[in-house]
């Protein structure tokens, strides 16, 4: 009996997995599709991003029969399909490189920044909606949902626009674009890809000041958006908490009140926050494109930018099933999560 | 709240003392659009970024001098003697260069650098290939005469300087065979390994490149020639001009490569920054589809070079960044015509339409590049043609797509800019005034060919310019040339460019040459 029941969980377990594998693959198939046909459908020619505008009638054929241009559009979608599988995600024009060397290049300064704003996201933006649930009413709470209110509806790129006038032109107070400052740039090796993290290991504390620094205003910036929108959340969870009877029961039975909030009612918000956090840490990396943009930092953003910008097409396909893995991959990790944390969901 | 604030202060107090003024003292450290370099490799760099890299990484057999460039000097090539016939060029080559790999330069290394550019035929390979080189023929037409002797042979007895001054171009750079080898890989002579890497002698090598972000020079040591001032160059990658400025006048960089007018404008009271200039080859022209019914008419080409306002776009919008210019051959360049017959006269220009039977005007398109100043002076054009009656419709787009239309002959007018491929007149001559086929499916397509301009009797004139060995009468050839094209042609040619460079106070010595591959950093100090 019991020896049945593991199998048939087993094959459960395994059916489960085939059918989340299917829906990847598909996610990914429809994913690839359409921006492969965007890509052929814009009015601009790769082959001159390859030969310039002055090459030779004989030469632009040559390339463009190389780049197999001259195939039907099923048969060049065919061919990348099964060259991505193979785990080669074709050559970049821009950089001349293998996209997939340039996208494990780019892609940490993303995450660093992205992982920043999240730790201030939910370091700043869970206690204030806390306190904002709590002192209803009270002037934290105004400033909480004022501040909720403008991270929803002004544009990124605007406010990282103020943010360099401010306190790079006008007041001087932190560095302007870039990573690091532009002679600090190659000195440290990428071991982790992660500047911080690099400046540590090669004990380049200068440079580390440096990154440091540089990184304040991007990360802030994310961080606010990530904050404005996990406080209002987490004010409206714990609201929502608040009202419920183990809350009234608990503090009757004389729990302290800092445990009855704290433990007992944001206990509860974990789980519905564990999404919220997943679907800010995605929202962060498509910020990432025009906040990365303003403040010419190096990561996938820009360089998604700059490849769309030059009709790379290759490295824009590329980033885009980067990014689609990583919105999927954090997806099915707060599912993930979700039922270890709540058994009702197993 | 209290705690709260103190720690942003104490924040923000940590940040200031982050905050950098000055860049290092053997650093150069510039800003620039380098988003154009897609490679490193001199046999297939064709970009004025790339051109600027390779000009100051690899030396080139031959150089001139920027200020006057009919002064032609060797620079690999010591000394040269071409044989009576015109067609063979016996290069000396210099000894005592060595690479920054260690390896010394001889023939060898001057052989394989041209054949290579043969032989992989990328896009500037036509400078050399135009010699008749192909890469079955390289074995007899280069070759190794000794360990300090190279002899090229050519196809036709062309002016000597024509072939020379190709040699000046980047193609003529010499590049590090042992190295280069070293990479090769299923035959490919070292191409995917150069793409972005380095093998050259010059007063700078390449420390590191990432495209569209960072390119990072280090002084070469070995170099044979006076060595660079300055240990280091960082170019970055920056392209608003307002953040080229505002890095230039907080001294975060030391020099901006691509201010507009307005920015320049903006600096004028601060005293840390200066301004140089330099006239440089490109020159701005609108292109006329043959194509077009209205077009074709030979007082409608006529009437639109009248409806240019030249001097106030010259005042305006390009406000230093260009000079008036209407023929197809840049000053500095040998023969150039100086002549400015057009202004702004539109009763001229209504005369002449009515002549064309097109008193009421037309309609017609311009694929216009969305970038500045293309997009000013594209409405300023609109706004004079509209006084002869004519609706200028405006097509905006990317570069690459206006491009993708010129290039298929789709267009109407097509407002460009163009820059000569080496200091020869024949480079703009063979576009301008040349058009072998104007078939659809023809070999090659000049800018003649984009706009469907069928010139018989002009091709053969330009051919027989190329072949002048008297360089007066070829002056003066092209100077007839010239006239004839300004009045005839389908190519309203308005502007020369001006490379403005926006600098620290202490900077000095940066070389700006009349075209890319001829700025130089290495005298550069601070």
């Amino acid at each position: 009996m019991v020896q049945m029941l593991t199998k048939r969980r087993l094959s459960k377990a395994a059916r489960q997995t085939l059918r989340l594998l299917v829906m990847v693959l598909i996610t990914f198939l429809g994913l690839l599709l359409i921006t492969f046909l965007i890509g052929r459908v814009v009015p601009i020619d790769p082959v001159l991003a390859v030969v310039g505008d002055k090459a030779s009638p004989e030469l632009y054929e040559r390339v463009r029969i190389e780049m197999g241009l001259h195939l039907p559009l099923w048969q060049q979608f065919y061919i990348y399909i099964s060259s991505v599988l193979r785990g080669d995600l074709g050559t970049s024009v821009l950089t001349a490189k293998p996209v997939l060397e340039d996208i494990l290049r780019v892609f940490p300064a993303t995450m660093e920044l992205a992982f920043t704003a999240t730790l201030i996201g939910i370091f700043v933006g869970i206690p204030l909606g806390v306190f904002s649930a709590v002192k209803r009413g009270s002037l934290l709470d105004h400033i909480t949902r004022v501040i909720g209110l403008l991270g929803y509806s002004l544009p990124i790129f605007w406010l990282a626009l103020l943010a360099l006038m401010f306190f790079y032109a006008k007041f001087d107070l932190l560095p302007g674009p870039g990573r690091v400052d532009v002679f600090y740039e190659d000195i440290v090796d990428p071991v982790t890809g992660f500047m911080l993290i690099d400046c540590i290991i090669a004990r380049e504390w200068e440079i580390f000041r440096n990154a440091f620094s540089h990184m304040i205003m991007p990360a802030t910036l994310l961080g606010y958006y990530s904050m404005a929108y996990l406080s209002r959340m987490t004010r409206s969870f714990m609201i929502e908490q608040l009202r419920q009877e183990y809350v009234l029961t608990a503090r009757v039975k004389g729990v302290a009140e800092w445990r009855v909030i704290w433990g007992h009612a944001l206990g509860n918000c974990a789980i519905p926050l564990i999404t919220v956090v997943a679907l800010s840490f995605g929202t962060l990396l498509e910020g990432s494109v025009l906040t990365e943009t303003v403040f010419a930092w190096p990561g996938l953003g820009l360089y998604l930018t700059n490849s769309l910008l030059n009709a790379d097409m290759n490295s824009v396909l590329g980033s885009t099933i980067v990014v689609g893995a990583i919105f999927l991959g954090v997806n099915m990790f707060s599912d993930f999560l979700y039922k270890v944390m709540d058994p009702r969901a197993r | 709240m209290k705690k709260l604030f103190l720690f942003t202060f104490a924040l923000a107090f940590f940040a200031a003392q982050l905050v950098q003024a000055a860049t290092p003292k053997d650093t150069l450290v510039m800003a620039s659009k380098i988003d154009d370099i897609i490679t490193l490799d001199p046999a297939e760099i064709f970009e004025f970024s790339g051109a600027e890299y390779a000009g100051n990484t690899y030396d080139r057999l031959i150089s001139y001098d920027v200020d006057n460039v009919s002064n032609i000097f060797g620079v690999v090539a010591e000394s040269w003697t071409i044989s009576d016939d015109g067609l063979t060029f016996t290069f000396k080559i210099r000894s005592g260069i060595t690479f920054s790999s260690g390896n010394k330069l001889t023939a060898d290394d001057v052989v394989f650098s041209l054949k290579r550019v043969i032989i992989l035929d990328k896009s500037p390979a036509f400078i050399l290939t135009q010699f008749g080189f192909t890469p079955e023929n390289v074995e007899k037409t280069i070759v190794k005469v000794d360990d300090s002797t190279v002899k090229v042979v050519i196809n036709k007895p062309y002016a000597p300087t024509f072939f020379l001054y190709c040699l000046t171009s980047t193609p003529g750079s010499v590049v590090d065979m042992k190295e280069v080898m070293a990479h090769e890989k299923d035959g490919d002579l070292g191409y995917n390994w150069l793409k972005t890497s380095y093998a050259g002698s010059g007063p700078y090598k390449l420390k590191t490149w990432k495209a569209s972000e960072t390119l990072n020079l280090d002084r070469n040591d070995n170099y044979w020639g006076e060595k660079a001032k300055l240990k280091r160059v960082i170019i970055r990658h920056i392209s608003e001009s307002a953040t080229q400025r505002l890095l230039l006048e907080k001294g975060d960089i030391d020099i901006a490569r691509n201010l507009q007018p307005d920015d320049i404008k903006g600096m004028a009271n601060n005293s840390d920054v200066k301004i140089r200039k330099k006239a440089k080859g490109a020159v701005w022209y609108l292109g006329l589809n043959q194509k077009n019914k209205y077009l074709q008419i030979p007082q409608v080409r006529q009437a639109l070079k009248y409806l240019i306002d030249y001097k106030g776009m010259e005042q305006t919008i390009l406000d230093g960044k260009a000079t008036i210019h209407q023929a197809f051959l840049p000053k500095g360049f040998l023969g150039a015509l100086e002549e400015t017959p057009f202004t702004l006269d539109v009763a001229k220009a209504k005369a002449l339409l009515k002549e064309a039977g097109l008193e009421n005007g037309f309609a017609v398109t311009m694929d216009t590049r969305n970038n500045e100043p293309t997009t000013s002076m594209a409405l300023a054009i609109q706004a004079t043609f509209a006084q002869a009656g004519i609706k200028l419709e405006i097509v905006p787009g990317e570069g690459k797509q206006t491009l993708t239309k010129y290039r298929a002959r789709n267009h109407d007018i097509y407002i460009g800019r163009w820059g000569p491929d080496y200091m020869d007149p024949h480079t703009n001559a063979d576009t301008f005034a040349r058009n072998p086929n104007n078939a659809d499916d023809a070999k090659s397509k000049p800018l003649a060919w984009r706009n469907a301009w069928d010139i018989p009797e002009m091709t053969k004139k330009a051919d027989a310019a190329v072949l002048e060995n008297d360089a007066g009468k070829r002056a003066e050839m092209y100077l007839e040339l010239q006239r004839e094209h300004q009045q005839v042609s389908p190519f309203v040619i308005m502007f020369q460019d001006i490379e403005i460079l926006s600098k620290r106070a202490n900077v000095e010595g940066f070389v700006l040459g009349p075209s890319f591959d001829s700025n130089f950093y290495q005298y550069t100090t601070k």
